[in-house]
């Protein structure tokens, strides 16, 4: 254990406070314990273990919502459920996936326990703000689920919300207010962890983390959490002026008096296509955890990567109206262009994967098959993505399954796959066990055929004129034979989740016990015991490069000069076999 | 170019397998290429030399001139992201099969982390792949959206849960809603102006076979042309959410001659009702009554 950093020793290029401390265990032993301690620990790892655990239970809940719908519309006039429960079915399911687990999952959840470990912090910069974040997420989340016990059940307008349907005329009752009141609390649960996250990046990295030493996830969890600063706070703005409109007289989305609907769409879709890469970028960044240490080599073009990320955020805030290319009121080639400008970035990455993988010796762990998929899937959901940016070609797949498979293809790809591979690949850190890798890789290889059969379909059948958010539809225009396909494949997905609770309760029953880096990996989560301890870290290893964990176990391995560079040509000692 | 395959509510429509449908007689063979429209697709030779010989890729070819345009897009658009999705296809599958780690591979691969002339290529290809996207956009987004003025003007009104087409010139009227879905009637082979707005809520006027959409919306009127090029009819529906049935709000346009289409227009029947006793009539019985 020698070159170890001891909390005395300051860092080469670290900003702020050096915060490196020994592990306080003395916390734990005279704190409150079980429920109790639950509920009062501003700890990160227990709040984001808090945070995974809710929103993958409401991850199950929507996805059997998914599933009553798909069988709903396996037959033309079926009749299992009402147009009224039809309508709250999918606004609940897009609301759930999108608000509540997707998101949440990712920045509440894998960011709150992985980013403090990963830039080498005792805890997030603002514990207490931070369980606060997570008890309005979990009581937003609940009282969205309310909805369904009110009478005249829960909202019914699609998960957007388009004034004027959501007004008190069209969308009377309390479901609709519920569902807003749910929006608002999550809302300010995710500004909070956005500031969280900022604050805890910018001023409690360890000494010799610099900007450019940080891992990808923790950098997209940055951009993530900017974007929440910049996309959040209009939504929550936009939320009370429904409100207001609904129940205060106000006419700000309302044609009558002398407000604009169409202002909704503009101020939701500000926060609306943000939103969509407050999604995505975490699940990117598990990708680029993933892919380096199961090809057993560091990230292809990091810095590259970081630029792609942040024009990516950027390019993000300018493209909202490409949700309104039918509207007529929007100026085309603006929001055409910068949209089609974003496959550029996203190309980028793409390429730095490629890059990551090519040559590399990979492993395929469960972790490693998820991102593969994940590549795969997002891939397609990207090509589609572009066709969508084209004003003549929206025109006729705006409100199409069309739109509906690309971009389920874009989040299924991301937060599904990306999102349970992360699962996978941290599992282990959080537990200091295994899940089983072959219940893993059957869980993967459902996943995988049960997304390509739900969606695939869906395409053809938009092309062919089938519009989205219908309970039923004619029967003779051959649009059922799609449908159906599409139901089956609903089910295999559904059955790739049922191997994933097998696992995850066969692997607590009995425990395979792991090293703390069992993966081999890079970066600084893994130099710490798993579980960590209560303050992370006793002490650091010397960051030097990107991959701190990976130096310090590989002494004389090809150490990539302090991130920087490449080693020279015909160096033959870097070069395997 | 049989326009009306799978647009027609007379017979039932075939997927689209892909295969161009064998012309009907009475269909013209080709519609003559405006000169502004020559350049760029010159440029983008292999889609221009098979011209309307090429899948159709699962849309519709379009049954306007305006969805001709938009469905040539659609084209070069899919046939762009096949050859640019395939790269990238192929690549993840060659690294996938190629670099797994094997038996034999001994210590630890080749460190690479940058290649900057690669990384430049990979990001300036995409850049002038994009910006060529974006050159076919706007031609032909200008094309569809151009509305010179025409001698038939049909406002179209939007309601919870029907459709409303007006004939300003003569008065003529026609109004249905969810299972009495009403019909538009226009001509064939000659510009028509469409005035779209919505008596309530945002609602999609969407035909399929013409490759185009609009919103119906409160407060403010969108404007569009339709050029039918052969006669038939088509399907229409909402696109839009609009509350609770919005799965039965259909429509269909039927394109005629314009010597039938002047008969029918003047014929104006005498009573019809209006969009709001309909919309009572549907609150209080349902869509069934």
């Amino acid at each position: 254990m020698t070159d170890v950093i001891t909390p005395t020793t300051t860092g080469d290029g670290a900003h702020g406070p050096s915060v490196v401390g020994v592990a306080r265990h003395e916390h734990e032993e005279h704190g409150p314990t079980g429920l109790l301690k639950w509920v009062t620990s501003t700890d990160h790892k227990v709040i984001g273990m808090s945070y995974m655990i809710t929103s993958l239970v409401l991850f199950y809940f929507a996805g059997i919502m998914a599933l009553v719908l798909r069988i709903q519309l396996a037959t033309p006039s079926s009749s299992l459920v009402s147009f009224a429960q039809y309508n709250e079915l999918f606004t609940m399911h897009g609301s759930l996936m999108l608000y509540l687990f997707a998101g949440p999952f990712a920045f509440g959840g894998l960011a709150n326990y992985i980013v403090p470990l990963q830039v080498g912090a005792p805890d997030m910069a603002f514990p207490r703000l931070n369980a606060l974040s997570y008890w309005l997420y979990l009581s937003g989340s609940i009282t969205m689920m309310m909805g369904f016990l009110v009478a005249g059940g829960a909202a019914e307008f699609g998960w957007v919300a388009y004034a004027p349907l959501s007004n008190a005329t069209n969308s009377p009752g309390v479901g609709p207010d519920i569902w807003i009141m749910a929006l608002v609390l999550t809302g300010f649960s995710a500004i909070f962890t956005g500031v969280n996250l900022v604050a805890t990046i910018f001023y409690l990295r360890a000494p010799g983390m610099t900007m450019f030493r940080m891992p990808i996830f923790t950098w997209n969890m940055l951009v993530t959490a900017i974007l929440i600063l910049i996309a959040f706070p209009v939504l929550t703005g936009a939320l009370v002026m429904l409100f207001c409109d609904r129940h205060f007289g106000t006419h700000i989305f309302s044609v009558q008096g002398g407000g604009s609907p169409n202002l909704w769409q503009n101020l939701f879709w500000f926060f609306g296509h943000p939103e969509v890469y407050i999604l995505a970028l975490p699940y990117f960044g598990i990708a680029t955890e993933i892919f380096p240490v199961f090809s057993r080599k560091p990230v292809f073009g990091y810095k590259g990567m970081v630029f792609a990320t942040l024009s990516i955020a950027a390019l993000s805030t300018g493209v909202w109206a490409h949700h309104m290319f039918t509207t007529g009121v929007v100026l085309l080639p603006f929001f055409s262009l910068l949209s089609l400008l974003i496959a550029v970035p996203t190309g980028i990455k793409f390429f730095n994967w490629i890059g990551t993988l090519w040559r590399g010796q990979l492993q395929f762990s469960a972790a490693m098959l998820f991102s593969i998929g994940f590549l795969f899937a997002f891939l397609m959901g990207g090509v589609t993505g572009v066709m969508l940016a084209s004003p003549p070609i929206d025109f006729f797949t705006h409100d199409t399954y069309f739109v509906v498979a690309h971009f389920h293809q874009v989040l299924f790809g991301t937060a599904v796959f990306a999102g349970f591979a992360g699962l996978y690949y941290w599992y282990p850190k959080f537990f200091g066990r295994m899940l089983r890798e072959n219940l893993g890789k059957w869980h993967f290889w459902l996943m995988f055929i049960g997304f390509w059969v739900t969606f695939m379909p869906q395409y053809i059948v938009g092309l062919l004129g089938m519009p989205r958010r219908v309970a039923i539809y004619p029967s003779y225009l051959g649009w059922q034979s799609y449908n159906i396909i599409s139901t089956v494949g609903a089910f295999i997905i559904a059955a790739s989740f049922a191997v994933l609770l097998w696992n995850l309760w066969i692997s607590w029953r009995q425990p395979v016990p792991c090293g703390d880096n069992p993966w081999d990996a890079h970066t600084l989560e893994w130099f710490t015991t798993s579980p960590p301890p209560h303050h992370n870290y006793s002490h650091l290893p010397p960051i030097r490069s990107e991959r701190p964990t990976w130096d310090y176990h590989h002494p004389d391995s090809p150490a990539i000069a302090h991130g920087e560079g490449r080693p020279p040509r015909g160096d033959k000692v870097l070069v395997s076999s | 170019m049989d326009a009306r395959r799978d647009g027609t509510l007379s017979r039932p429509a075939s997927p689209a397998t892909g295969a161009p449908d064998p012309a009907p007689p009475h269909a013209p063979r080709k519609r003559p290429i405006r000169g502004r429209s020559l350049i760029p697709l010159a440029v983008l030779a292999p889609v221009v030399l098979a011209g309307c010989q090429l899948p159709s890729f699962g849309a519709y070819r379009g049954a306007t001139s305006q969805g001709q345009d938009a469905f040539k897009l659609w084209q070069g658009f899919f046939i762009a992201g096949l050859v640019v999705g395939g790269f990238v296809f192929l690549l993840i599958v060659w690294s996938v099969f190629r670099y797994r780690k094997s038996k034999k591979s001994e210590g630890l691969p080749r460190q690479t982390q940058y290649r900057p002339v690669i990384e430049v290529l990979y990001s300036v290809i995409p850049i002038l792949i994009v910006m060529s996207l974006f050159v076919f956009t706007v031609i032909t987004e200008n094309e569809v959206d151009a509305v010179p003025s025409t001698k038939v003007t049909i406002d179209v009104t939007a309601f919870q849960w029907g459709w409303q087409f007006y004939y300003p010139a003569t008065g003529k009227v026609v109004i249905g809603q969810t299972l009495e879905q009403p019909q538009m009637v226009l001509p064939v082979n000659e510009p028509v102006t469409i005035h779209l707005e919505s008596a309530d809520v945002y609602h999609g006027f969407y035909v399929p076979a013409f490759d185009f959409s609009r919103y119906a919306a409160p407060g403010y009127v969108n404007t569009f042309n339709f050029n039918v090029l052969h006669t038939g009819t088509y399907r229409g529906q909402c696109t839009q959410l609009c509350g609770l049935y919005h799965s039965l709000m259909l429509f269909s346009v039927r394109a005629v001659s314009p010597g039938v289409f002047e008969t029918w227009v003047h014929h104006t029947s005498g009573h019809h009702p209006t969009i709001g006793q309909l919309k009572n009539q549907i609150h209080a019985n349902g869509p069934g009554a």
